[in-house]
């Protein structure tokens, strides 16, 4: 390689870089008409992340359609029935990667029947991006999006106020809908908030800075996304190791063998660490931490690894490994706020089958609290009818005892689904309070 | 800082370890899972995984691969020598078996394939097996009915899917609750680009068939592509068979996988070949350009 000239060699693409790379997750909450999908293909088109055989497909299906311009919508409609209807149903993943980072889009639907798919998508978001149509300003949808993107706990939320071409690049317009949006956000529990004046369809401050926005000294899009710090958004104080699958080779070298197997959902944990294996609660070490590549010292969140312990304890799936002084709760009582997501209504008093971590068990519904008007944050009390889209807090009681910690401190240790036994079928998200 | 520890992961370790945990919960969630196994790389980056998800144990499932009859030699060389190296147990399913037994037809015409005829001789061997979840390399990037794919993936007893009605996949709780005579599909590199998947490879120093790489070949030009000259497909009177320098982007069957040009030898020209790539790696896939919709319908009846 030494030997090409120096100009083929700058070009070439980077790979230490490449191998270096953080992953963001974001969603995207927008309706039809805000130009959600004229932003993500603006993302995409851009960061040269579309082919020219995708190009070419959607080009010949907008002229075949008749419509004026590339749709790229279609890009992200990848069904049948979707692309008929011309509208989104269901959550579509999009990828794309620039020098600094690689970017994964749970492109989200934003009408209101489809609360199911925006929470599914902002379940493992570090970012959600909401779309404001400037002209319109604040308007009950950004409401409903921006509460489930919080109640989701997702760490970083970035309003795009879009279509700035349509107001005349105007500040006081965009001065207006930060200070609404600042308005309700103060009764929402969200901790990173910015604004940012775009025009997707333009590409005014979506990856190249504005011209005629002059007033506005905050980052571009991109570069925010390329930037934000998302190194806390893991859990790494409280440790949790929920154990997946026990791994005993049956080979002669490896004849006493017993490794627990699990990805590592908080803190950090090292060779040598006193532990307590939950619900026994007996207390070891950390005998070794293996993998594939050999013995390591310490893995954190969210490493999959196998540990082996100094004493012989019996551990299963289900169960789980933390520090000795920092232990979860343990309890089979516990309040929920639910999202549901199925056709059927919740049963009162029912009885569902419940996950957690990587344990199994059942649940009985003991009490409905109180629905919430997620365009309002009213509490209704009095209604208390749990279907398709509602969000409410309720009170449940488990078959045995759940490891958790609140939804707050640790996604993944407070979070649960709820399945219905008959149809097999995910019925509710659950994030414990 | 000196002596402080960095503790993030790369995206591809995060992308590594999410696919281990997918895989983990496979194994620990379904009583009988089955690893399809084309001896592309995207299979071959699973049973990766798969050995790095149970080290120091064996992999604990068999690996399925459908035979078209119409595979390249070195695809089907390669995979019995893994086979052999990782001593895991390899199930066939036949397509020219289940055409001999009457239970699909050939396509005829000049572009006929048997690349669609696989899914009968795949669904009669889940049930046979009584296999109750099929492992796939499938990608979200690749095709636009894939990127709707979940994790775990419910197949009613016809093996068919129902995008329009999936279980929601929230945080990193999967249901693999099924009725009986159900079964899942589980694609634990949904999340992967094809460029994840090719500096992983490198990465880890992963073997790979020898048609990745450049190599001198007999091809001919049809709708776009270059197809492998090969007593299966008939080639028309104004077709002419030329000897190239070409390699494949992916591998599928003989008759529908086109070849591209290129002089990319190693795993680091490739690398670079795909980062300035100006198409999909399925833009050579004569069986995705049949209509708009064609993955989804093969989809959901059952296919990959």
């Amino acid at each position: 390689m030494s030997d090409t000239n120096q100009i083929v060699e700058d070009e070439k693409f980077d790979n230490k870089g490449y191998l270096d790379m953080e992953l963001l997750r974001f969603t995207t909450a927008g309706s039809v008409d805000d130009g959600k999908s004229t932003l993500i293909g603006r993302l995409l088109y851009d960061s040269k992340s579309i082919f020219e055989d995708q190009y070419e497909a959607i080009k010949k299906s907008s002229e075949q359609k008749g419509e004026e311009h590339v749709n790229l919508a279609l890009l992200t409609d990848g069904l049948r029935a979707e692309r008929e209807q011309g509208i989104t149903i269901d959550v579509a993943y999009r990828y794309f990667s620039t020098p600094k980072r690689k970017f994964i889009i749970a492109d989200t639907p934003g009408h209101i029947q489809y609360t199911r798919n925006m929470v599914t998508g902002a379940s493992t978001a570090n970012l959600a991006i909401i779309l404001v149509d400037a002209r319109k300003g604040v308007i009950e949808q950004t409401f409903r999006h921006t509460f489930i993107a919080t109640l989701l706990q997702i760490p970083h939320i970035v309003v795009c106020i879009n279509k700035m071409d349509l107001v005349d690049f105007k500040e006081d317009v965009f001065e207006k809908v930060k200070h609404d949006f600042k308005a309700f956000a103060s009764k929402l529990d969200a901790k990173d908030i910015r604004f940012i004046p775009i025009s997707a369809l333009m590409g005014d401050n979506v990856v190249d800075r504005s011209s005629k926005m002059t007033w506005y000294n905050g980052p571009t899009l991109l570069y925010l996304l390329e930037t934000i710090h998302i190194g806390s958004d893991q859990n790494h104080i409280d440790c949790r190791f929920p154990v997946q699958t026990v791994i005993r080779p049956q080979k002669t070298e490896f004849h006493d063998y017993r490794g627990f197997a699990g990805r590592i959902v908080g803190g950090i944990f090292k060779k040598g660490d006193k532990v307590l294996a939950l619900p026994s609660g007996f207390a070891t070490k950390i005998k070794s931490i293996d993998t594939f590549h050999g013995p390591i010292d310490e893995a954190f969140a969210p490493m999959s690894v196998t540990m082996t312990l100094e004493d012989e304890i019996d551990i299963s799936r289900g169960d789980m490994i933390v520090r000795e002084n920092n232990v979860p709760q343990v309890s089979q009582d516990m309040d929920i706020m639910v999202c549901w997501m199925n056709e059927k209504k919740m049963i009162p008093n029912g009885k569902y089958g419940l996950r957690h971590t990587t344990k199994d068990c059942r649940c009985m519904i003991k009490e409905v609290k109180y629905k919430l008007n997620v365009n309002t944050l009213h509490r209704n009390e009095e209604d208390l009818e749990i279907g398709l889209n509602d969000i409410a807090r309720i009170s449940i009681r488990t078959t045995s005892p759940l490891f958790f910690d609140s939804y707050k401190r640790n996604r993944f240790t407070g979070s649960v689904i709820l399945v219905d036994e008959g149809t097999n079928e995910t019925v509710a998200a659950g994030m414990i309070i | 800082m000196e002596g402080i520890v960095d503790y993030n992961l790369t995206h591809l370790e995060e992308l590594e370890s999410e696919s281990i945990f997918i895989i983990r919960e496979l194994v620990a969630q379904f009583e009988n899972p089955v690893l399809l196994f084309s001896g592309g790389k995207d299979s071959i980056v699973c049973l990766h995984l798969a050995r790095k998800a149970f080290y120091p144990a064996n992999i604990p499932f068999p690996l399925l691969m459908v035979d078209t009859g119409h595979n390249f030699p070195e695809t089907v060389d390669f995979i019995h020598k893994l086979v052999e190296e990782f001593n895991v147990k390899l199930i066939v399913a036949s397509v020219q078996d289940a055409i001999d037994r009457g239970l699909v037809t050939e396509e005829k015409g000049i572009n006929a394939s048997r690349n669609a005829l696989q899914t009968i001789p795949l669904l009669e061997a889940i049930e046979k097996n009584k296999f109750d979840a099929a492992i796939g390399g499938a990608r979200r990037d690749e095709e636009k009915a894939r990127a709707k794919e979940r994790f775990f993936s419910h197949r009613d007893e016809f093996g068919q899917w129902d995008p329009k009605n999936q279980r929601p996949e929230l945080w990193n709780l999967f249901n693999g609750k099924k009725s009986f005579g159900e079964h899942f599909r589980v694609f634990p590199i949904s999340n992967w680009t094809e460029m994840d998947v090719w500096q992983y490879i490198m990465q880890e120093k992963i073997e790979l068939p020898s048609l990745y790489f450049s190599h001198k070949r007999k091809v001919f030009f049809r709708d776009g592509s270059y197809l492998a000259v090969n007593e299966n497909i008939p080639m028309k009177p104004d077709e002419k068979e030329e000897e190239l320098i070409i390699r494949f982007r992916t591998i599928g069957d003989m008759t529908c996988t086109g070849a591209v040009l290129s002089e990319a030898s190693s795993l680091e020209d490739i690398i670079q070949e795909v980062s300035t790539s100006r198409t999909t790696e399925r833009g050579t896939r004569a069986d995705d350009k049949r209509s708009e919709a064609a993955m989804e319908d093969r989809k959901k009846a059952g296919y990959f």
